[in-house]
């Protein structure tokens, strides 16, 4: 009954959504709710990186400059070009998809660790493009987002964003896990296991593994976009090669390919910064040694392993 | 990532227990059983700024804790919630939520970079709490945003200081040779759009990329472009440097300008004896000891020179100052006020007036939150490797 329970699809998504439905009753200040907004969001940006790293296998070290593009998008979109914010949105999203076919298409023939070193090179470049093209972008000091309406409703405020960025995730979330079950699932987890045995089943290795990459852009594209009109203000920081690990050490610490595990994650890195204030100097220190401590003793991530300790001890 | 509050909420019961114990003690005395005035800061203390953002935050820390052994603001003792962005803007929004809905700070002196202070301004004009800046965009002041302050003076005020002083020349034909780079980008548009105040034209516009070697070619251009007067050099690091020595090599006649970009020792020592006789315009930080006993500037620079650098060991530098000069300019705004109510803090000031910091003289009004006129700077002159104030302007 509890491994059915922990496996279960519906019973994920029931968990997700009872989270989302209790943080705004406990959070004393919307102060909190922001933080939360945040780990949604993250999550969201994570949730794309397991689908590339847990289902298929594969890293990507620049996962944050598809959070830049999909930031710059909203931004850039309607001070420059004059579109709809909504439609930047989109068009974003679609911008990080079309990017990463065409990055990844070359370079995902490759067997080994050519896609993390080409991802890292691409992290670098929209880093590096952020910053210089001031005429566009604004350079360093950033560029104002116009704030978004919807139906003539002016989307702003703390609890707004709360549930909109919540609602993201939720749909995020359910598209991730439908995907883990799906044939194409299926032969990313295989290839994930042997490439070699995949391809002898006939599963078609690059075309799989570049599906990924696309969807997981997709992923954070969105979560990008949603943290530029959120904060409606955005830096080329977003797109800095630190966030890129930022975003891979989330879907580790949660647990590589668990849907929670990506949520789990974006909250322990997200959350626990704030929290450790109290140590002044020592917090950098403290934060490390947490995420080796939880490494030893939860190797597989915090839900992962937990699954697991559940799973083992399921009659 | 790492976040400094000053006072952590688990010390602060520790603290609250004993003050209450020394009130009981010592009850008439005893001002600092008061509740504190909560004023909040985030700055970019590590990461890529941390060179703007750690000077920052020794100096607030620095002031509160004097502040405090004086016996506090009103009679109540100051708590400085201070954190650390990293130099990360949306850290720094995050910060600034906290400041407002948890921490409830009655005023924010802090945002180390434009980016970070762009990124918390609507924090703080939404929650109507006042926001110094210590970031040097104009776009911060430009347009007046109600709540929102800054005090280090803008590249604005630089160009002016350089056209002044060639207007006193009667030089009023220049060559410009501007870095790529965001400082020098930055500059050179300010400049030209207040060049025409002071009747000067610019006959050659050149410019360089931030790791260019050599900058003859578009020196060769400037010297050869007949009636130049005088050569300005908007830029940040190296590249005024190589313009410096290029322009020696070059033997280009005409007196050259740098920017308080370059307002370091390094700048001499890259650039040599070529620099030898280069203008540029400083803050009167950088000339602490050689400033005049009349000045009066003086007294309160020489003071923050000496505090800061015996408490942290460390020479003092401008970006510090701006912090020190928010803090001051808070702090006399909410003993103004009498009062710890954001409007009143944020009304007091605005009316700031002849308020001498380490930038220069705060005059603020309605139309101007920054305050500072071209007096801010002092025009400076390279002589035998050290830097000599220019007498008769101003100082």
């Amino acid at each position: 009954m509890l491994a059915a329970v922990v496996t279960s699809r519906l019973a994920t998504l029931l968990f997700l959504a009872l989270v989302i439905a209790v943080v705004p009753v406990l959070a004393p200040s919307s102060f909190y709710l922001r933080v939360a907004s945040l780990v949604w969001i993250f999550a969201l940006a994570a949730l794309g990186l397991t689908i590339l790293m847990g289902y298929a296998g594969q890293v990507s070290l620049g996962h944050a400059g598809f959070l830049g593009i999909g930031a710059y998008a909203v931004a850039v979109g309607p001070a420059r070009l004059g579109l709809d914010p909504l439609l930047s949105f989109f068009l974003g999203a679609a911008l990080c998809g079309l990017v990463a076919y065409a990055v990844g298409k070359p370079i995902l023939r490759l067997k080994g660790y050519y896609l993390a070193i080409a991802t890292l090179g691409f992290g670098l470049i929209v880093a590096l493009v952020l910053h210089s093209e001031a005429a566009v972008t604004g350079g360093p000091d950033g560029i104002q987002v116009a704030r978004i309406t919807l139906f003539g409703w002016r989307i702003s405020g703390a609890t707004t964003w709360y549930w909109v960025t919540a609602g993201a995730l939720m749909i995020g979330a359910a598209l991730a896990l439908n995907i883990a079950a799906s044939p194409s699932g299926r032969t990313l987890r295989a290839l994930h296991d042997s490439e070699v045995a995949a391809t002898g089943v006939g599963v078609d290795v690059a075309a799989r593994k570049l599906a990924a990459f696309v969807v997981s852009a997709v992923y954070a594209g969105v979560a990008g976009g949603l943290l530029a009109l959120m904060n409606g203000f955005i830096t080329p920081e977003t797109a800095s090669f630190m966030h890129s690990i930022e975003l891979v050490a989330m879907v580790i610490i949660g647990g590589t390919g668990s849907v929670l595990g990506a949520v789990v994650g974006s909250a322990f890195l997200t959350v626990l910064p704030q929290a450790l204030t109290i140590l002044q100097e020592y917090e950098q220190a403290v934060l490390g040694l947490l995420i080796m401590v939880f490494m030893i003793f939860l190797p597989a991530g915090i839900v992962s392993s937990l699954k697991r300790f559940v799973l083992d001890r399921a009659p | 990532m790492s976040k400094t509050a000053v006072r952590p909420s688990a010390l602060r019961a520790g603290a609250f227990a004993a003050l209450v114990a020394a009130s009981f003690m010592a009850a008439p005395s005893s001002v600092l059983a008061a509740d504190p005035i909560k004023i909040g800061s985030v700055v970019s203390a590590t990461g890529p700024a941390s060179f703007l953002g750690d000077p920052e935050q020794k100096t607030l820390k620095l002031y509160v804790e004097a502040l405090n052994k004086k016996g506090g603001l009103m009679g109540r003792p100051v708590e400085l919630v201070l954190y650390d962005d990293g130099g990360d803007a949306n850290k720094a929004r995050t910060f600034a939520t906290r400041l407002i809905e948890d921490d409830k700070v009655i005023a924010m002196v802090g945002g180390t970079t434009t980016g970070t202070t762009m990124a918390m301004i609507p924090v703080f004009e939404d929650a109507k709490v006042a926001f110094i800046s210590l970031a040097g965009a104009i776009e911060i002041v430009e347009p007046v945003r109600a709540f929102v302050f800054k005090t280090p003076h803008t590249d604005k005020t630089a160009c002016q200081k350089i056209f002044e002083d060639l207007k006193g020349r009667k030089l009023t034909k220049i060559g410009m040779i501007s870095g790529t780079d965001g400082f020098g980008k930055s500059m050179r548009a300010q400049c030209l759009k207040v060049i025409g105040d002071y009747g000067i034209s610019v006959l050659a516009d050149e410019s360089y990329g931030p790791s260019d070697a050599d900058m003859t070619p578009q020196l060769n251009k400037i010297k050869n472009t007949a009636g130049v007067q005088a050569l300005v050099n908007p830029g940040f690091g190296q590249g005024p440097a190589i313009v410096t020595r290029n322009y020696a090599q070059l033997g280009i006649s005409v007196p050259l300008y740098q920017s308080h970009g370059v307002a370091s020792k390094s700048f001499i020592d890259l650039a040599g004896a070529a620099a030898e006789g280069v203008r540029l315009p400083a803050p009167a930080l950088l000339i602490a000891d050689k400033l005049a006993g009349t000045d009066p500037q003086k007294a309160v620079v020489t003071e923050y020179k000496k505090s800061y650098e015996s408490a942290t060991g460390q020479p003092v530098s401008t970006f510090g100052g701006y912090a020190y000069d928010g803090i001051q300019i808070l702090v006399s705004a909410i003993e103004r006020a009498k009062s710890v109510e954001p409007q009143k803090i944020r009304d007091a000031v605005e009316a700031t007036k002849n308020h001498v910091g380490t930038t220069g003289i705060y005059n603020m009004s309605a139309k101007d939150h920054l305050g500072l006129g071209t007096e801010s700077f002092r025009m400076l002159e390279i002589r035998k490797g050290d830097w000599v104030p220019l007498a008769g302007v101003q100082n």
